[in-house]
């Protein structure tokens, strides 16, 4: 009796962990079958056409392709940084009573849902840098050589830095929690020696920590860029949604996530619909194989830790 | 000393100095993001807060209004989703740090789930949009209410898993070693040895859903009036204030800022919660 009930529960049990492994694979499925017709109709022409055409049903995901690599791209030279700066902070710098509050505020960041970020971002932040960060930048690196066409464009606000200043914002607790986690783990012993042979705190860091965590840093980071890619509703209302492809920076712009977001509703024919699935069948494969890499790279600390 | 070494161990010394203002100027950039974005909803959504807005449903443009419909619509889906969601997460966690026999489904399971658990929640709507909406070719509250239960399991999947592994083995021994089957001394032990964990990541989970706005507008869309019907579309907090302030209306951005000032608020002290109650968990173990 006892033994039948026993694996009753164990087969319960077993169901709902498998049940999570077909939702992920029925996920995948559903984008390739929802965006078969867009596939079929359009071929490879699709990842590198421009053309985004209700009316004539044309559609290209170059644009959507474009605006989400330049946003996240911005996002993560902003966001690793500062993350290693707040990770390097709580681990070595700051007094110990000072370590958990700021941790906790950090934190906090992420839990501010991604529509507070959109709502801010739109009402405080984009008016914010039409009229002050924008006309600087014009002035000063619009003129640079090389990079300057990246800097030149109407102050709007909206647009591509916008976009990637608040997506840095959204990723920095993400990085600087994991970092923090996996500079935690490296043994004492190791930066004790470190210092005992007169390192600076920043040597015993960059030589020791550093280094001895690589890949987790790594994996973090590429966590932190899954989160960027993926983020719709802040970058929806900063962007601009503009199938437009610019190679300056301020001017308004469109991402995969961003299109879908705001076109879903209006699809009013097949293939369009079809092909904002096939957008999304693009950013679950991007963001599943960012993903896969961050947490192989992850959880090589996770079983070091468990050896200690 | 030599002057040459005497400089180069200045020239470390200044490095190092350099480098920890940098990293208390990156935790002040953080701070400083955080405390102007509280600030602003705050600000606004104090403003905006009146008591319309428990009774009013959402109004056409140029009228006063309240979000009534929208947070009812919100309270039902995270209720649905978290009753759907929390059986099968506990049920998944407690089959990987409990019951797993496979070494390899274990791992893969516990992978996936870490995937699932950032995977982009717009990804989650176009799947519930294809598997729930189009084959009934309509909108409904069940829809968005299975697009949140998805979002949800994860967080739930995860902490279940962590929360039993830290109940000790000790305990797990002395309940077996009475000959009271495994099912028992998982459900009358080890999950009350747990809970507060558990409960933990249920209201992280709530935290979660609660304002999310991508995979609610392709499943439960939006409802301008009052519907508790769950088979058609239905309003809520997220998808209103998304609605409201794209639009170019001033009386409906306030609303916007009074949704987003509930949904932080809510947010927030629901994380705290469950900060708080973990925290007291490691506390007591040590």
């Amino acid at each position: 009796m006892d033994a039948r009930a026993d694996r009753f529960f164990r087969r319960c049990v077993a169901g709902a962990a498998i049940f999570v492994l077909v939702a992920l694979a029925l996920i995948g499925a559903s984008m390739i079958w929802g965006g078969r017709a867009a596939f079929e109709t359009f071929g490879w022409h699709f990842l590198v056409s421009t053309e985004w055409d209700a009316v004539n049903k044309d559609f290209g995901a170059l644009v959507p392709i474009y605006g989400t690599l330049v946003t996240a791209a911005i996002a993560m030279l902003i966001a690793v940084p500062v993350s290693f700066g707040i990770a390097f902070f709580l681990t070595e710098v700051a007094p110990q009573w000072l370590r958990t509050p700021i941790a906790a505020a950090v934190e906090l960041l992420a839990g501010v849902p991604s529509i507070i970020y959109g709502m801010w971002g739109l009402f405080v932040f984009v008016p914010f840098m039409a009229d002050n960060a924008l006309p600087w930048i014009n002035d000063n690196l619009g003129s640079l050589p090389g990079v300057g066409a990246l800097f030149q464009g109407p102050p709007l606000g909206i647009g591509m830095l916008s976009a990637g200043i608040v997506l840095s914002i959204m990723i920095i607790p993400f990085i600087s929690s994991i970092m923090r986690d996996v500079f935690l783990s490296v043994p004492r012993g190791l930066k004790e020696s470190a210092y005992a042979l007169g390192a600076t705190t920043f040597e015993v860091v960059w030589d020791v920590v550093l280094p001895y965590t690589r890949t987790a840093v790594v994996g973090g980071i590429f966590l932190g860029l899954g989160r960027a890619l993926g983020e719709t509703m802040a970058v929806t209302f900063v962007l601009g949604n503009a199938h437009q492809l610019s190679a300056s920076l301020l001017m308004p712009g469109n991402s995969i996530a961003a299109t879908i977001a705001n076109e879903f509703t209006e699809a009013d024919s097949d293939l369009y619909l079809s092909s904002l699935i096939a957008l999304g069948f693009l950013l679950f494969v991007v963001t599943f194989v960012v993903l896969l890499i961050a947490r192989l790279m992850l959880r090589g600390v996770a079983r070091k830790e468990g050896q200690r | 000393m030599k002057p040459a070494l005497h400089k180069h161990i200045l020239r470390r010394k200044i490095r190092d100095r350099f480098a920890k203002t940098l990293s208390a100027a990156a935790v002040g950039f953080a701070l400083f993001w955080l405390s102007w974005i509280l600030w602003v909803t705050l600000a606004h959504g104090l403003t905006a807060l009146k008591p319309e807005l428990l009774t009013h449903m959402t109004p056409p443009p140029g009228e006063e209004g309240g979000l009534a419909n929208a947070l009812f619509g919100s309270l039902t889906m995270s209720f649905l989703a978290i009753v759907m969601a929390v059986p099968i997460g506990i049920a998944a966690g407690t089959y990987l740090a409990e019951t797993a026999q496979w070494r390899a489904l274990r791992e893969s399971v516990r992978f996936v789930n870490d995937i699932l658990l950032s995977a982009p929640s717009i990804i989650i709507g176009l799947f519930v949009y294809t598997l729930l909406v189009r084959p009934f070719s309509h909108f409904s509250g069940w829809a968005g209410a299975v697009a949140l239960a998805l979002i949800a399991l994860p967080v739930v999947v995860r902490t279940t898993d962590e929360m039993l592994r830290l109940v000790p083995a000790a305990m797990r021994e002395a309940a077996l070693s009475l000959g009271i089957p495994q099912w028992k001394v998982t459900t009358h032990v080890l999950y009350r040895a747990a809970l507060p964990g558990i409960i933990t990541g249920i209201m992280l989970a709530l935290a979660r859903i609660s304002g999310e706005t991508a995979p609610l507008l392709f499943t439960a869309l939006n409802n301008q009036y009052w519907s508790t019907d769950l088979g058609a579309p239905l309003a809520s907090v997220p998808v209103v204030i998304f609605q409201y302030a794209m639009s170019p209306y001033e009386e409906w951005h306030a609303l916007a800022w009074a949704g987003a000032f509930a949904i932080t608020l809510l947010v927030l002290v629901l994380s705290l919660i469950a900060r708080s109650v973990v925290a007291k968990r490691r506390i007591s173990h040590e």
